[in-house]
């Protein structure tokens, strides 16, 4: 479904990443884990176009997309949930989900409502005012309104209480679930590891480690670098 | 007196408004100071003169004066946002990702560019608008209100409620405000961020040229240099309201004008430009944000 072949990103001066290879599969959840700095953001926003790559190609569902604008990278039907969830601070909760169904020019609210209630009872209220669970689970919504294909999550867990953790962590295997192929970002390699039908494991904006979910937990190398045993 | 300066003041206020939203929606996307936004407002003026020469040569407004003074200003709308649109493709998109004081340079490069443009091609000396609305109003006690000050009011109040609307209710007024907010995120939502630039340019020129040609309907005389003044006064009432709000152009501008002209009577006449400018300084001092400015600069 989506192929990047030897990708090379500069983030200002910086190669952030260095030749990369990836490969997600239809109704898969692929995971990309590594630490800070490590080129996972970069991968995702070269995805997205915000970023242009040196060189590489990106293919998705047959189509070349490296080097489109943003905008219609989300026609293609690839959606990002973002680092920091970037909620739009001054628009409603209503307003966010409706700016994520912008390429669409149905907007759908009932089924975001049906997996975040907590969005239905607040949707008048300013998108600021959230906690960060339910900034996160409003990111995710507003991410689903242009009903992706492909779903790109940036560090969902980041920040949040583990018992919120878990329950985002259960909402994406209920996405992938519906149809939905998904790109996970983490740090948290065991939960995501878990999760996923693939990882791949970036350190310094190369891939040094990829495989199945379950191998790579039992993996020795990445038990000690990154699963902390 | 005290009555009759309210009227003149809210006239000339509803004019500052209408140029301060095109200042403060710029702002608002681009954290850009057009400085070529007051030049714009002139052009409207001057395209004005040129449409209404035009209708007046052709017999249309001695036919039917309306049409004819509709039609000017749907035109000079169309072709002020064409230049509004032009001189954002031109002199600020190149440099969007350049540091922030290009782009301000680069205004203030077409601003100067377009006054001396004006003075080519029409002359330095004043033009004479036509004044086809007289001084035929109505007496209310003491207190005299012309046709065209009635005009000048509500079409300003109608334009800037339509335009919360727009910005409120819309696709496009949201997305707007999405951009406004988080570039990165608009994108990533799909919005074409170009497009709703342009956009923004293209709605902010046309409010400037409805002002421009109320303006010169109002006091019957043009000259190239009038942006200048303008722009800087309506920048005044957009910080003065708190830049980046519409709420706040619209009573910035009506309260900057109403202090013009209750100054103008009361203290005196002379200063009438220099209170703008006193405004400006207080508020820079006192309350930066504007009166309906956000509380505090966000990017959290």
């Amino acid at each position: 479904m989506l192929k990047l072949n030897g990708i090379h990103t500069f983030y200002g001066p910086i190669e952030a990443l260095r030749g990369i290879n990836i490969e997600v599969k239809q109704g898969e959840i692929v995971s990309l884990i590594g630490n800070n700095g490590a080129g996972k953001s970069t991968t995702l926003m070269t995805i997205s176009g915000i970023l242009k790559p040196q060189a590489g190609d990106i293919v998705f569902e047959g189509e070349g997309i490296g080097g489109m604008p943003p905008h219609r990278i989300v026609e293609m039907g690839i959606s990002q949930v973002p680092e920091g969830r970037r909620i739009f601070p001054r628009l409603t909760i209503k307003e966010n989900l409706e700016m994520g169904a912008y390429t669409k020019f149905k907007v759908q609210l009932d089924k975001i409502f049906e997996l975040f209630p907590v969005l239905k009872e607040r949707q008048k209220q300013l998108g600021g005012t959230l906690s960060g669970g339910e900034q996160q689970m409003l990111a995710i919504g507003r991410a689903l309104m242009s009903n992706p294909k492909l779903l790109l999550l940036d560090e969902p867990s980041l920040g949040l209480a583990p018992i919120i953790v878990s329950k985002i962590f259960r909402t994406i295997k209920d996405i992938n679930r519906e149809g939905v192929t998904v790109l996970l970002v983490e740090q948290n390699a065991r939960a995501a590891l878990k999760l996923s039908n693939k990882g791949y494991v970036l350190e310094t904006g190369k891939i040094v480690l990829e495989g199945k979910g379950e191998y790579l937990l039992i993996n020795e190398q990445l038990k000690k670098a990154y699963l902390g045993e | 007196m005290f009555l009759q300066q309210l009227i003149n003041g809210l006239t000339l206020g509803s004019v500052y408004a209408l140029i301060a939203l095109g200042y403060s929606m710029v702002y608002g996307i681009l954290e850009l100071i057009n400085f070529a936004h007051g030049e714009i407002y002139m052009l409207g003026a001057y395209l004005g003169i040129i449409f209404l020469a035009f209708f007046t040569a052709v017999g249309l407004t001695a036919h039917n004066l309306p049409l004819a003074l509709m039609l000017t200003f749907v035109l000079s709308i169309i072709f002020c946002s064409s230049y509004g649109f032009t001189i954002e493709k031109i002199a600020y998109k190149p440099l969007r990702n350049a540091p922030r004081l290009s782009p301000l340079i680069s205004a203030i490069g077409v601003s100067i560019f377009l006054q001396n443009y004006v003075m080519l091609t029409q002359g330095a000396t004043d033009k004479v608008f036509p004044a086809f609305f007289g001084v035929a109003g109505f007496q209310f006690m003491s207190v005299r209100m012309t046709y065209l000050q009635l005009f000048i009011i509500l079409s300003s109040a109608v334009l800037t409620i339509a335009l919360r609307l727009f910005v409120r209710k819309t696709r496009m007024g949201k997305a707007m405000r999405a951009v406004a907010q988080d570039k990165t995120m608009a994108s990533l939502v799909g919005i074409n961020i170009d497009t709703i630039i342009s956009l923004t340019f293209i709605i902010g020129s046309g409010l400037a040229a409805v002002a421009g040609l109320m303006v010169a309907m109002y006091y019957g005389l043009v000259n190239y240099s009038i942006g200048y003044v303008a722009g800087i006064k309506a920048f005044t009432a957009a910080v003065l309201g708190g830049i980046g709000s519409i709420r706040g152009a619209m009573f910035g501008g009506l309260l900057l004008g109403l202090v013009e002209s209750l100054g103008g009577s009361y203290i005196s006449g002379e200063y009438k430009d220099a209170y703008a400018f006193v405004i400006l300084i207080i508020i820079l001092l006192v309350k930066p944000g504007g009166l309906f400015g956000k509380a505090d600069l966000e990017k959290v």
